[in-house]
């Protein structure tokens, strides 16, 4: 295992199930920073435990800020910001539609960005600002687009929601929600399969006209 | 997914040196690269992440305009220059996926699309861009999005991009960092034909970077479109797309870019086409009689036959939006 570059191991809590893990994982962490020698490799598979090394050694740090709070959080490279919201952080609004950066039922804001957070490596978000849409509404007041959506009907199933208000908030602050035909091209990376889209449409133009900050 | 090591390093110096190594790949946007790794199609033991070089930058040059590898395609297609010198340019990207997709894909990673073939995405089929030697399951297959120029039996796959089509046809430049200094490729040579090598989309070599393009500047801004035709208005891929580019006077021609998306392993330029057109009148009949003269050499698969006429229709009104006929 190449590891240099990773050489960081952050402290992390483990998931343990019984004593012969906790007792390697106790020792694995005396190991931390050391290069993985075959010696421990082979003990370790013969304690089955390939796969939670792997993650020990592999876990990285990575420091945000999410809906306003800072967070530290020790991420395997491979996982999506979408996974790391709604795993580790608890944040479950946004949804997980396709995973694969067709339907934007993940979208979210990185530093006032709309982007498919299931396309997005969490250890590329070192630093950078995320909101979701459970950082939109202050307190018991709702966002304007969430009380638009909600006046307007713009949902039926509700999946597709989180990432059609995230979506349509920053349609509004791009400057691309001037006609319904804008609106509608700028909100085509957000698939509603109930088809609501002109109740929609309907909500982003009467934020849009509202003139209300978003 | 599996497992792969993450590295960031600081300098370019130090990025040409990570690249250097059989499965590593770099990491810009990664609308595509994530995608085909959660998917299984592609898997490397490590990520180079580019993503804090100073390659944003967009910045007009005594050549033309030069945009940076890291420039966000959504940035890109909104900056004023680009609007106001290559308007075309702009017009390619925003038709290019989703507002969300362009937020994160950089211009460099735009470049290295792999293509959308879905045998190439289907780790259960066949496919010589994917598995060297396995077959080709779309030249027999469901062939709909497929090439009709410049395929060989080895491999009938399209390059997605929008963008790509439009710097082909705008004489664009890549610059390429590689261990021993920058060197520059003109667009048209960058993406490559699949012959009996569709593994290699492009003529990037290991241990190379794309840091940015530039466009020389021309007098085309003024009648230049790009059509793309699609199975949806918008957030699809091109069932064939046209770049189209005009300097009129007086109504007679006096130089022309033509390329074509959804129809070759490349960005498809239509070198001949644009010849005939200078000294032309700028008129549909004219642009149709162009259009049929490009076609030619075309060959359809089987599902994709309707592209012989889709084609030709295409250029036909891409040109006539160019002219200012529509």
């Amino acid at each position: 295992m190449e590891s240099k570059e990773s050489a960081i191991i952050p402290a992390i809590e483990p998931y343990v199930e019984d004593s012969s893990r906790r007792n390697f994982l106790k020792q694995s962490s005396l190991l931390t920073a050391v290069a993985l020698t075959p010696e421990i490799a082979v003990k370790a598979a013969g304690l089955h435990l390939h796969e939670e090394i792997a993650a020990v050694f592999e876990k990285m740090p990575l420091k945000m800020e999410v809906n306003g709070k800072s967070r530290m959080l020790s991420v395997e490279p491979r996982a999506t910001l979408l996974d790391i919201l709604r795993e580790q952080l608890e944040l479950t609004g946004t949804k997980k539609g396709c995973d694969h950066g067709q339907c934007g039922a993940c979208t979210v804001h990185v530093d006032g960005r709309r982007v498919n957070s299931c396309l997005t490596l969490g250890v590329m978000m070192n630093g950078k600002k995320i909101t979701t849409i459970e950082g939109l509404a202050h307190g018991d007041q709702l966002h304007p687009m969430q009380e638009a959506f909600i006046k307007h009907d713009g949902f039926q199933c509700g999946y597709c929601t989180p990432g059609q208000i995230m979506s349509a908030v920053a349609c509004i602050r791009e400057g691309h929600a001037g006609s319904e035909h804008e609106i509608r091209e700028y909100m085509s990376g957000n698939i509603c399969r109930c088809g609501a889209y002109p109740n929609i449409v309907n909500a982003i133009q009467e934020v849009k006209n509202g003139g209300q900050e978003v | 997914m599996k497992q792969f090591q993450y590295v960031q390093p600081a300098t370019r110096q130090a990025v040409l040196e990570a690249i250097n190594k059989p499965g590593t790949k770099i990491i810009a946007g990664g609308t595509n690269l994530v995608d085909l790794m959660k998917r299984g199609v592609t898997a490397p033991d490590k990520l180079v992440d580019i993503n804090h070089l100073p390659l944003k930058n967009i910045t007009v040059t005594p050549l033309g305009l030069y945009i940076g590898a890291l420039a966000l395609n959504s940035v890109v297609s909104e900056n004023k220059q680009v609007i106001e010198k290559q308007p075309l340019l702009a017009m390619a990207l925003k038709s290019g996926a989703s507002p969300q997709l362009r937020n994160m894909a950089t211009v460099g990673g735009n470049m290295m699309q792999r293509t959308r073939c879905g045998y190439f995405y289907d780790t259960a089929m066949p496919c010589n861009k994917r598995v060297p030697g396995s077959g080709c399951g779309a030249y027999e297959g469901v062939n709909r999005m497929h090439a009709i120029f410049g395929a060989s039996s080895q491999c009938i796959a399209v390059h997605p991009s929008d963008m790509c089509v439009a710097l082909a046809a705008l004489d664009a430049v890549v610059i390429i960092a590689g261990k021993k200094g920058e060197h520059r490729v003109p667009f048209t040579e960058f993406h490559r034909l699949p012959g009996d090598h569709p593994e290699a989309d492009n003529n990037l070599a290991p241990g190379e970077l794309i840091t940015g393009v530039e466009i020389p500047d021309n007098n085309l801004a003024k009648n230049s479109y790009y059509l793309k035709v699609r199975d949806r208005q918008s957030y699809a891929f091109a069932l064939i797309s046209v770049a189209a580019a005009l300097d009129i006077k007086n109504g007679i021609i006096q130089n022309a870019r033509l390329a074509m998306g959804g129809v070759a392993h490349k960005p498809w330029r239509l070198f001949d086409a644009e010849k005939a057109l200078v000294g032309k009148k700028a008129s549909e009949e004219n642009f149709q009689q162009i259009a049929q003269l490009a076609m030619q050499g075309a060959k359809a698969y089987g599902y994709n036959s309707f592209k012989l006429k889709l084609a030709p229709a295409s250029i036909t009104e891409a040109l006539k939006h160019a002219a200012g006929l529509v």
